[in-house]
């Protein structure tokens, strides 16, 4: 009798499902700082949700051609990084060297792709890439300096695309 | 050992295997996308993963996705997961 209840209950029919989006703000432009937006694109690709992110100040470094490759880690004013050193000592000549030779070494260890290698996996998802148009204008970036695929937008093209999102974050 | 079967895990026909031993999140969740992308709806990929993470990552994934976890078997340095891909492209 219960069965035959149940089977008599309307079926739920799945609404028509928009993707779900998530809305990524890149501000830094240090080589710790350029992973979490570039993993939390990805692993909201490979979930089938839509990702962008918004490239804005030194975080547009991570788009930029001649630059991503360079990033580093800050030796001054970082008591979280890679070389645990009084803090005076990290504007030595040769600290952010160090420091950033030690988070590349890490994460080479631990088989985590470089900045460069996200990028490409990130662009392989379809995740957008939106470059700050003031930001390039500040800093003298120009279109050809980015890497392919960055659409040039500002912050009202950003926000239209957030607004739709389900997550929005800061980086 | 823990083990959790939802079903009996070794009458599955698996249809595709994916070794992500020695990468962290977020690769075992991105390699696992794609390997299940290549599959069609009712085909089942075999994941193994040494990520401590991956243990909440691939029922997060597989619910995201649509697609079903048939069966989990968390070994001392490994887990092995059982995906059934779900009515999608």
């Amino acid at each position: 009798m219960t069965d035959t209840l149940e089977r008599l209950q309307p079926q739920e029919v799945p609404a028509p499902t928009k993707p779900k989006r998530i809305a990524l703000i890149a501000s830094k432009g240090t080589l710790d700082q350029a992973y979490p937006p570039l993993i939390l694109a990805t692993t909201a690709a490979s979930l089938g949700w839509e990702a962008g992110i918004f490239f804005t100040f030194y975080g547009l470094d991570i788009l930029h051609q001649d630059r991503f490759e360079k990033l580093k880690v800050a030796s001054l004013a970082n008591p979280a990084g890679p070389i645990q050193l009084p803090n005076i000592l990290g504007a030595l000549p040769g600290a952010t060297a160090a420091a950033t030779a030690m988070m590349k070494k890490w994460m080479n260890a631990a088989n985590m792709p470089s900045v460069p290698e996200f990028i490409e996996m990130t662009q392989g998802l379809g995740v957008r890439f939106f470059a700050c148009s003031t930001t390039m204008g500040v800093m003298g970036v120009e279109e050809g300096d980015l890497i392919k695929g960055a659409e040039i937008a500002g912050a009202a093209a950003f926000l239209d695309y957030a607004a739709e999102a389900d997550i929005q974050l800061f980086i | 050992m823990t083990t959790k079967y939802d079903i009996p895990i070794g009458e599955v026909k698996v249809d595709a295997e994916l070794d992500t031993s020695g990468l962290l999140c977020p690769l075992p969740v991105y390699k696992a996308s794609i390997a299940l992308g290549q599959l069609s709806p009712g085909q089942v990929l075999h994941l193994i993963s040494t990520d401590p993470g991956s243990l909440e990552d691939i029922p997060a994934l597989t619910r995201q996705l649509g697609d079903t976890l048939l069966g989990v078997e968390v070994l001392e340095d490994r887990q092995l997961f059982w995906i059934e891909k779900g009515d999608r492209p």
